[in-house]
């Protein structure tokens, strides 16, 4: 194999090599233990990971607008609890009730954390440094500190992440929403307006702001869709693990950020596809879940997660300097 | 500044008192007064000697990390491992303690440990300058706490206490002042003196205000960045020797969340985290203002949710409010 082959097929699509670098981890994994590769280690590992995906692509339409995002955490917290409480004390007994009154809660936080973003114009990190606590503060006091127990929450609740009602036995419904979320965003971001609008204000604001975009809106919108999945998330947290404590999904927000990362999505705005993150978060997903499949001890995962997310981010930088060099290139000819 | 034609150029345009009244450190000292006032009204013992020393004691091993946070977010960047770093300085200390190595030399090695780790952070975020420093020192963050993880696992590394001078450290005190409080005097004064009185200082706040600019202007941007993170990790490894010495103890999860209280610390105090802005005395004052809070909060049993609340708001508030032009909101609509 030649070398100049290699490193135009490495720099082709981004998509592309993060896909190589996947079949190489999943053989990897494979070849150390044969079990990995079946449909029930794969299911579960998508169904335990679906939270961290449906946020991943919050994430992406805030990073793409140069924005960031760390309150994700509590804002799943908050939601998740609110539902369990209600849940606990009898008021909210119909799951679809359930699944849609934390997305609301969500949608409300997203909102005020979008509106101090976009009409304060504090910087992303420091207001949502900000609400990463006020929320997680909300959630405990909400909860008076205490748990929502597994006994406490509906069976049909709990069931609704182990079955597969949603779509008739084919497949489990959290990842069936994960997946509907996907091809939603998929569409919305290629072919909607709005869409269009995130990347250019992400890739430009004032070019953005002059062709007649509503930038404040914009980032309005981007903020409380990222809380509506929050609280989606929250609720099929809840019906996860069937118990919702204050400090659940703390730190979660990293592992989002860091799947985005992987997934191409640049921080400084405008870079980033659906496919992208899908891949990114899968890579964390398989991760997590193959570690332990691989006989690897927990207290190495972090160190070994560390150095996948540096090496990720590293090699994006040296293929994007590849890109650019060969795009002056066929400039000069 | 006099140059050749005779004439002199100030630095600073002179203030006038109106102006030095509206700064944020004047606000600052204002609401530091009013958490006092609050503090003395809970607790009549609060307003002596050594209870406010005692309430310093409470904060202030975190507080050396605020002090080179200060230089970073002046440069516009941003590092979210120092947490992790202390954790690592301190595991390492300790694992070398109880391998027979004398605490002299331990202390040391946590010292080259917080350097290392910082100078890791720096090495990268200079030879690859796409990087957002976000999500390199996110990554370091994982990789050190995973490298304390792999070292200690889920046990503790104790035994601190049996040298004294040690403890003494973060116990101790030279009549009423605690060893720690004269140490990060000093450390605060350089680092004041760093940033207002130096070339160097100078040059943190071109960086931040336009870094190409700097670039071009012939300073050597990438070197200076290095050197800062470089500096943040040998701090970080000080705040670990006063939280070991503080616990007697290392475990591998200490110091979770750190990154974020020196932030808020930093950007209560005025300096902006977007780079170029902000004073350092304000900083200081900031982590005296939310030291205090706490504390005095504490004593009247707010329970700690409570408090994340009221900081997170106070740090909002604080950042957003005097951003808002209400006259020009009103004026104009286009805004809302």
């Amino acid at each position: 194999m030649n070398k100049k082959f290699d490193i135009k097929k490495l720099t082709g699509s981004r998509e592309m090599s993060l896909v190589v670098v996947l079949v190489i981890l999943c053989a990897f994994i494979q070849f150390r233990n044969p079990g990995f590769l079946s449909a029930k280690v794969i299911i579960d590992m998508l169904k335990n990971y679906a939270v961290t995906m449906i946020l991943a692509l919050g994430m992406m339409g805030v990073l793409l607008l140069g924005g960031i995002d760390i309150s994700i955490g509590s804002t799943l917290a908050l939601s998740g609890m609110c539902m369990a409480l209600l849940m606990r004390d009898g008021i909210v007994t119909n799951t679809f009730l359930a699944m849609v009154i934390p997305v609301i809660v969500g949608l409300v936080c997203g909102l005020v954390v979008g509106a101090i973003i976009a009409y304060g114009k504090v910087l992303p990190i420091i207001a949502t440094l900000g609400f990463m606590n006020i929320y997680r503060g909300i959630t405990y006091l909400a909860a008076k500190s205490q748990w929502v127990a597994a006994y406490q929450i509906t069976t049909e609740m709990k069931q609704f992440a182990q079955s597969s009602s949603l779509t008739f036995g084919l497949l489990n419904n959290l990842i069936t929403i994960m997946l509907v979320c996907y091809i939603l965003f998929y569409v919305m971001m290629r072919f909607t307006r709005i869409g269009r609008k995130v990347y250019a204000v992400g890739s430009n604001p004032e070019a953005a702001e002059v062709s007649g975009i509503k930038i404040n809106r914009i980032k309005l919108m981007v903020y409380a869709v990222m809380g509506a999945l929050c609280g989606l998330a929250g609720a099929l947290w809840v019906s996860l693990y069937a118990s919702s404590q204050g400090d659940m999904a703390k730190g979660l927000e990293m592992d989002v950020i860091a799947a985005c990362v992987i997934g191409g999505v640049s921080l400084s705005g405008g870079r980033g596809s659906v496919i992208g993150v899908f891949l990114g978060s899968l890579t964390i997903a398989i991760i997590g879940k193959a570690l332990p499949l691989i006989g690897i001890s927990q207290f190495w995962q972090n160190g070994i997660k560390g150095v996948i997310i540096l090496v990720a981010v590293v090699l994006n930088v040296l293929t994007q300097r590849v890109m650019d060099r060969n795009n002056l290139k066929g400039r000069e000819m | 500044m006099a140059g050749k034609s005779g004439r002199s150029i100030a630095i600073t345009k002179p203030r006038s008192w109106k102006q030095t009244l509206f700064t944020w450190e004047s606000i600052l000292v204002i609401i530091f007064i009013l958490v006092n006032i609050m503090n003395a009204c809970i607790s009549p013992k609060y307003l002596s000697v050594p209870g406010l020393f005692n309430a310093t004691s409470s904060f202030l091993e975190k507080a050396f990390i605020v002090l080179p946070m200060a230089c970073i977010l002046i440069m516009g960047d941003i590092d979210i491992s120092v947490g992790s770093t202390v954790a690592l300085s301190a595991v390492f200390m300790a694992m070398s303690y109880n391998a027979g190595v004398p605490m002299g030399v331990a202390i040391l090695i946590c010292l080259l440990t917080g350097t290392v780790c910082g100078f890791i952070n720096g090495m990268i975020l200079a030879r690859f300058t796409e990087l957002p420093p976000m999500i390199v020192t996110l990554a370091t963050q994982i990789i050190y706490r995973g490298i304390a993880e792999i070292c200690l696992g889920d046990q503790a590394s104790g035994g601190l206490t049996k040298v004294a001078w040690f403890s003494n450290l973060y116990w101790g005190s030279l009549g009423p002042v605690p060893y720690m409080f004269i140490v990060f005097v000093i450390l605060a004064v350089l680092m004041g003196l760093l940033i207002h009185k130096t070339t160097f200082g100078r040059y943190l706040y071109a960086i931040g205000n336009n870094r190409v600019t700097a670039q071009y202007s012939g300073i050597a941007v990438q070197r200076i960045r290095c050197i800062v993170f470089t500096m943040t990790g040998t701090f970080c490894a000080i705040t670990a020797i006063f939280l070991a010495a503080r616990m007697g103890s290392t475990r591998s999860n200490i110091a979770v969340g750190y990154e974020m209280e020196a932030i808020s610390m930093v950007v209560l105090g005025g300096i902006s985290t977007a780079g170029g802005k902000g004073r350092f005395p304000g900083a200081i004052i900031a982590i005296f203002i939310i030291g205090f809070l706490r504390y005095g909060l504490g004593l009247i049993n707010v329970s700690s949710q409570v408090m994340l609340v009221i900081i997170g708001g106070l740090l909002v508030l604080a950042v957003m409010l005097p951003k808002l032009n209400f006259k020009e909101l009103l004026k104009n609509k286009k805004y809302i």
